[in-house]
């Protein structure tokens, strides 16, 4: 059964001063395996964090379906989706957006806590598996950008989540970091057995990857923007 | 165990405006404690101030001022009692004791108040305990210059055994109305908390003979204590002298008395406990303010922590349990501002009235009042937290620029 499943996915907003909603997602059909690792290729504007956000169940989508793990995200309610995140996905945002008034050792077992339960152990465990372990205690902002990704990528599979998104995961960082954290993204995953959705725009990064997908042709609604 | 950590970060990463609003709450819940224990003990403490007296015999006119002067050492006398009306009472069957008093002196501002030996020999300071005179000291003798000195005087004044002081006419000092007359400190009180701590004792005799006053009235007193055989007794005296009588003022029940001293101060007790809850709701406010104006810097962290998978009502909980905690920490502050605040209202009641007011005593409001401070505060945390509570997720992952 696929880790990641997506039927028919429609979502649309209204822009800023304007009337009627603007279609920015619109999927017929994809899927992604178990351990099945996939690079999403899109230009700026083209709809990758969005879809991000629908498969993370963070945004609601207008029509269409999301299944994670076998269940449907788009039937739940909100706090379905955020139990089914919690305990199901990985998100490494591009910005790896980590709590900056929290320690490295907080981040992770904050990661933990909304899903399967806090469990320090394996929390000190991931982060020396990331390079972390004399840095526990660190606050992100006395980390190096390098390290403060690689708190966002333990922090993102803490949970052993079927599937990891990852947005622009090394947008930020420098060519050596920027391969040692892909590395380390693609490495757990494997170790777990976790699909792997990796969005970017780096002709490096996506020629690492065997599977390949451009969302400008994924993208029903990205396709008629470039059409326009 | 995550609530407590989000809770406890919160409040680290907002330090200064935590600390801020706790203290505005400490220093509001110390008010309202001690507004309340003040008007409480001060009404239980007057009331109960009458040492073993149960009435007290003084000119025609009001009883509470009868009561002030003659027990509280406050206010001016009504007038005068013949020495026979103080006869007539000594030896009344229905009275078990009474104690003439004459004012009119002071000494340095503090009242000298004239009596007999007997006030500290067979009356109580107050229930269940007498005078006691300090070390070294004797009490006065009927007929002689000789004083005993309340134990505050002494102490503010520095008055010891052996010590001789001119008296000054008047109840309020004035350096120009020195009288001739020369007393001996016989003795110092040890203190009775109560009224008479604030007094210099002298022999009846020597107030209404002292130089300079009118011979007409030397015999006169200026009010007589009393204490009951029965308190049947002083309904017989009260009809005698309020009803059928038109000279003189029988001031009976003295609790009574004392009650229209506080009924009378009714409205300054209700604005004052109006002003302690507007302190308090202000308070209140500033929590909802300092967490509703710092959500703003906090969204991110908000949408950061939903994306990992929190739950809104996880957000909502953190931070009604924030402005919990924040009140929390500003009733310990209250603890503190209370009992220094009752220490100098204590202070200043003692050292303007004689009674004095326990510190350290237990009431329930010092539980009531943080308790219902704490829920006022987590009630005011929710306003920001159905803030946090509606902010959107995917929007706010981004960060500022």
């Amino acid at each position: 059964m696929p880790v990641l499943e997506i039927e028919e996915l429609k979502k649309a907003f209204v822009p800023p001063g304007g009337t009627a909603p603007v279609p920015v997602v619109d999927i017929g059909s994809f899927s992604l395996e178990a351990g099945e690792q996939v690079a999403l290729s899109g230009s700026s504007g083209s709809g990758k964090t969005t879809l991000l956000h629908l498969v993370a169940g963070i945004l609601a989508a207008d029509s269409g379906r999301v299944r994670v793990a076998g269940t449907d995200m788009t039937s739940l309610g909100e706090a379905g989706r955020d139990r089914l995140r919690a305990e199901s996905i990985g998100y490494i945002f591009q910005t790896f957006n980590l709590l900056q008034g929290y320690s490295c050792l907080e981040n992770v077992l904050l990661g933990m806590s909304f899903g399967p339960g806090a469990d320090l152990a394996h929390a000190r465990s991931l982060l020396g598996r990331v390079g972390l372990a004399d840095r526990l205690d660190y606050l992100p902002r006395q980390l190096s950008t390098g390290q403060q990704q690689r708190v966002a990528v333990a922090r993102a599979v803490a949970n052993r989540p079927r599937l990891v998104l990852a947005d622009e995961p090394t947008g930020n960082l420098d060519p050596s970091n920027a391969r040692q954290a892909l590395e380390l993204i693609r490495g757990i995953c494997t170790e777990n057995n976790a699909a792997l959705l990796l969005v970017s725009h780096d002709p490096a990064v996506l020629a690492s990857f065997q599977r390949v997908v451009s969302l400008s042709e994924l993208n029903r609604a990205a396709r008629k923007e470039v059409a326009l | 165990m995550t609530l407590a950590l989000l809770v406890r970060r919160s409040l680290r990463q907002h330090l200064l405006s935590t600390v801020v609003t706790a203290l505005s709450l400490a220093m509001a819940g110390g008010l309202l404690m001690s507004v309340w224990v003040v008007r409480k003990q001060a009404r239980e403490t007057f009331t109960g101030q009458t040492g073993a007296w149960d009435a007290v015999l003084g000119a025609r006119g009001a009883k509470l001022q009868l009561v002030l002067n003659a027990l509280f050492h406050l206010e001016a006398s009504a007038g005068n009692v013949a020495f026979s009306d103080f006869e007539a009472i000594a030896t009344n069957r229905a009275v078990a004791l009474a104690v003439p008093i004459a004012v009119g002196d002071n000494y340095l501002g503090y009242r000298i108040v004239g009596t007999r030996t007997n006030l500290f020999t067979e009356a109580e300071a107050s229930p269940g305990r007498r005078f006691v005179l300090g070390k070294g000291g004797r009490l006065f003798e009927d007929g002689y210059r000789e004083a005993v000195v309340g134990s505050f005087v002494a102490a503010r004044i520095g008055l010891k055994v052996g010590d001789t002081f001119k008296p000054y006419h008047g109840l309020n000092f004035n350096p120009k109305e020195q009288h001739e007359d020369e007393y001996l400190v016989t003795g110092i009180l040890e203190p009775s908390n109560t009224p008479a701590d604030r007094v210099i004792w002298i022999p009846l005799e020597g107030l209404q003979n002292m130089t300079g006053h009118a011979a007409a009235t030397a015999t006169d007193v200026s009010a007589v204590l009393v204490k009951l055989r029965s308190p049947i007794a002083g309904q017989q005296l009260d009809l005698m002298y309020n009803k059928q009588g038109n000279r003189l003022t029988f001031a009976w029940p003295l609790g009574a008395v004392l009650s229209q001293l506080f009924d009378k101060m009714g409205w300054f007790d209700k604005v004052l406990e109006l002003v302690a809850y507007l302190v308090v709701l202000v308070a209140a406010g500033s929590v909802l303010a300092s967490i509703y104006n710092s959500m703003s810097a906090r969204r991110r962290d908000i949408a950061i922590l939903r994306a990992l998978g929190a739950r809104r009502s996880t957000v909502f909980s953190a931070i009604v349990l924030e402005a919990a905690a924040i009140a929390g920490f500003g009733m310990v502050g209250a603890l503190g501002f209370h009992f220094a605040f009752l220490s100098v209202a204590a202070g200043v009641i003692r050292s303007q009235t004689g009674v004095v007011l326990s510190v350290w005593s237990w009431d329930p409001i010092l539980v009531v009042a943080p308790l219902g401070l704490v829920l006022l505060g987590a009630l005011a945390g929710i306003v920001p937290a159905l803030k946090a509570y509606r902010s959107p997720v995917a929007e706010n992952l981004v960060p500022e620029s």
